[in-house]
């Protein structure tokens, strides 16, 4: 049986963002096995995100790597021989829904920089989540394209602190994974 | 079958389930209760072999396991007891040798608090290792043992590590043996995709010069008599990867020896005359293949393995066939046409060819004329050592000579820390050998440096009652290294002079062991014939000249194609 069912692989050398969904053993010592695996390869990860899945007994892992089609297909084989990585989908922009959250705080003394931020965050469909005399901090939900538009919109303010967790995917449409 | 006992019984109880043998091990603080469970076993087949350091254990169980074909198994103590089998872990992990080590551990409420002896040995050999278990609880052991030997010996073969709190050794609890266990991500691929079988039949039938690569894992997997069978049915000659020694007869007349930085020249050449290579449980190697870029270039390049990620890790194929390369052998076998003529004058062709560069080479790399060489030395061994005796080699020179100049005659019959290249692996791992199939003799040729790095496991070899050989190829140098200096660094020595220190003879014998210094060929001749007959260890210290080099020569870096054949 292989691990991977529905591997997108394509012909481009280019390099190019892949979402890697990653279903795990949820026990002690899994993402230390995977992230050592990561710096011992060489492999660049843009992200890693890890949460329990629908069964308690596992997690789902969601990695973001930009990277040509023949380092892909090595991560993942790589991946695969872990013995604690039960099933690795390999998405892509087109066929999976993706969305990150970021929390970003940004200097906000005058109070037209407040109401201007919070215009801006409302476009982007944010939520202002604090607010004092020196700071507003935003909530941005999106992709990771969209906060980064938002980061450039609003870095004439002066962000002073940002947190992204990174992308958590799942693959659109009828379920294929059978665990 | 449910019974009450401690974790440490339970282990031994486990291990006697998977019918070990042998154990390699050194007791201490953290292990306490395990080898109090083996002083109480009754009746058991179980051995153990006290070792003088952990990392001969591990190697020890590496070289049991690679002669058995079954996993080998190592105990330590935590901390220092379980770092020192680091490096033979790592050794066994570089060339997919499945080893169990089991260590002691701290006790779970000390563990984080940095106790003594404390060692994170699960994250220490985490980058060497197929798998870890830590019981946090005794009934989990013999789920956890039978695992363990699971995924040690199936697919792509490797170390596991098994690290037991001392207190969960200590547990006395009702246990459970299970008869069949399923480990859920791991799914060794065992009969391959029959598609991709045909699809490198064809490929190998339009070929006009096929030749097959065969790599360690025809050994791991047994597969000698598929690989000859489809050799001889196509006339196909075989030249091996160095993991790959002795997988192939190489006497047989289709048998040209390993290629790489120091193959056999022919093999070197006429590998680069294929169009077409089929590669069977090889990995390409930088050692193997020189240049990945150069190497197979333009031609179809097949490949056989057990381990999906091989395929394109290194070099990109044509065909991949994945699965245990001995039913994949087996398969391809049969899809090649009863009516098939093999080709009377692709063999002529290839065997005359053969025939002219093993002359022509015979010719240019010239023997030192001197009354022992390690080439005369090795030449000697052959003649005199039983076909299916056991050779092993420690790391250098002594390693390439013996590439380079003992054909492996019995399949199966020869290993080597290839991956690693570890300095000290052959002693020990003879006496592994020697512990899986003691009705052969076994000869590890030795270099004097690699020697030294583990001697002291004379004492197992002569306590243990298992009887090895050291064919010491003494140049009282880190030659290997010297050859580098000589050639790369314009004769500056650094660091390479063993001096004539110690005397090994010596040395042996406050062993117990026997010895043999030799001066001539004549005296070499009755130190083996002796050494053989003998039920004692033997050393046969045979001085050599330390300015011998090894030729040919693939410099690092480079291609095959740019071979040296001498200074
Ligand atoms: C543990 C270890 N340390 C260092 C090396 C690097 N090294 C490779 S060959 C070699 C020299 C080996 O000397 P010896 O065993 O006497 O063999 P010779 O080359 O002289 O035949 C050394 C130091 C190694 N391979 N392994
Ligand atoms: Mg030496």
């Amino acid at each position: 049986m292989q691990k991977n069912k529905n591997t997108i692989f394509d012909d481009e050398n280019d390099d190019k963002l892949y979402i890697l969904s990653v279903i795990v053993e949820n026990k002690p010592g899994v993402l230390f096995r995977i992230t050592n695996l990561f710096r011992s390869r060489n492999f660049n990860i843009e992200s890693i995100t890890v949460g329990i899945t629908e069964k308690p007994d596992l997690s789902r892992m969601t990695i973001t790597t930009v990277s040509d089609v023949k380092t892909l297909e090595q991560l993942v084989k790589q991946l695969q021989k872990l013995i604690d990585v039960i099933q690795i989908n390999v998405l892509n922009k087109e066929n999976a829904v993706y969305r990150e959250l970021a929390l970003i705080k940004m200097n906000a003394k005058d109070p037209t920089t407040r109401i201007e931020i919070a215009n801006f965050a409302s476009i982007y469909r944010g939520n202002i989540m604090d607010i004092s005399n020196e700071t507003i901090t935003v909530e941005i939900i999106g992709t990771p394209d969209k906060i980064d538009a938002f980061k450039n919109l609003v870095s004439n303010y002066g962000i002073i602190q940002v947190a992204r967790t990174g992308v958590s995917a799942l693959p659109r449409g009828a379920v294929n994974d059978h665990l | 079958m449910m019974n009450e006992m401690s974790g440490a019984a339970a282990l031994m109880a486990a291990l006697e389930k998977e019918k070990v043998d042998y154990i390699f091990g050194l007791p201490g603080g953290a292990n306490l209760p395990i080898y109090d469970a083996y002083d109480a076993l009754v009746d058991s087949k179980i051995r153990h072999v006290l070792v003088r350091h952990e990392q001969s254990a591990a190697h020890m169980a590496d070289g049991y396991a690679r002669i058995k074909r079954k996993a080998g198994v190592c105990f330590a103590t935590s901390g220092p007891g379980a770092t020192n089998l680091v490096t033979g872990i790592a050794t066994a992990y570089a060339d997919s040798s499945p080893i169990i080590a089991v260590t002691g551990q701290v006790a779970l409420p000390m563990i984080g608090k940095d106790a003594f002896q404390e060692t994170d040995i699960i994250g220490v050999t985490n980058p060497v290792t197929k798998y870890a278990f830590q019981p946090r609880v005794a009934n989990e052991i013999p789920e956890m043992v039978k695992k363990s030997f699971y995924i040690a010996e199936s697919g792509r073969p490797g170390p596991v590590l098994i690290d037991i709190p001392k207190d969960v050794q200590q547990q006395v609890t009702r246990m459970d043996f299970p008869e069949y266990i399923k480990v859920r991500g791991y799914n060794p691929i065992v009969d391959a995709d029959l598609s991709e079988i045909n699809k490198a039949c064809e490929m190998i039938l339009k070929a006009e010069k096929p030749m097959i690569m065969a790599g360690g894992g025809v050994i791991l997997s047994g597969a000698f008599s598929e690989l000859q069978t489809l050799a001889e049915l196509l006339s196909i000659p075989v030249v091996t990867t160095f993991k790959g020694k002795g997988a192939f007869p190489e006497n047989h007349p289709l048998a040209l020896g390993p290629i790489g930085m120091h193959g056999h020249a022919e093999a070197n050449k006429m590998v680069q005359e294929a169009d077409c290579i089929l590669a069977i449980g090889a990995r390409f190697s930088d050692r193997t293949v020189g240049r990945f870029d150069e190497f197979g270039k333009d031609i179809n390049v097949i490949h056989f393995d057990v381990d999906p990620a091989e395929i394109g890790k290194n070099k990109s194929v044509n065909a991949a066939v994945i699965g245990d390369v001995k039913s994949s052998l087996r398969s391809l076998i049969k899809l090649i046409p009863k009516n098939f003529k093999t080709n009377e004058e692709i063999s002529k062709l290839w065997l005359g060819r053969k025939r002219e560069l093993v002359n022509y080479y015979e010719d240019s790399i010239k023997d030192y004329s001197r009354e022992i060489t390690a080439k005369k030395a090795l030449k000697k061994l052959r003649e005199i050592l039983p076909a299916d005796g056991i050779v092993t080699t420690e790391v250098g020179q002594c390693q390439m000579w013996a590439s380079l100049h003992f054909d492996v005659i019995s399949p199966g019959t020869f290993f080597s820390s290839t991956g690693l290249g570890t300095m000290g692996f052959g002693f020990p791992a003879s006496i592994g050998a020697k512990a899986a199939r003691n009705n052969v003799p076994v000869v590890d040729i030795a270099g004097d440096g690699s020697f030294n790095m583990t001697e002291n496991s004379l004492a197992v070899s002569v306590l243990e009652e298992l009887p090895v050989i050291v064919f010491l190829l003494n140049n009282q140098m880190l030659g290997m290294v010297a050859q580098w200096q000589r050639t790369f660094y314009n004769r500056r020595y650094s660091g390479v002079h063993q001096k004539n220190c110690p005397d090994y003879c010596k040395l042996a014998e406050s062993y117990g062991a026997q010895a043999y210094r030799v001066g001539s060929m004549a005296e070499l001749d009755k130190a083996l014939k002796g050494a053989i007959k003998s039920d004692v260890a033997t050393v046969i210290d045979i001085p050599i000249d330390p300015d011998e080099d090894v030729y040919p020569f693939v410099a690092p870096g480079t291609g095959l194609k740019d071979m040296i054949i001498g200074a």
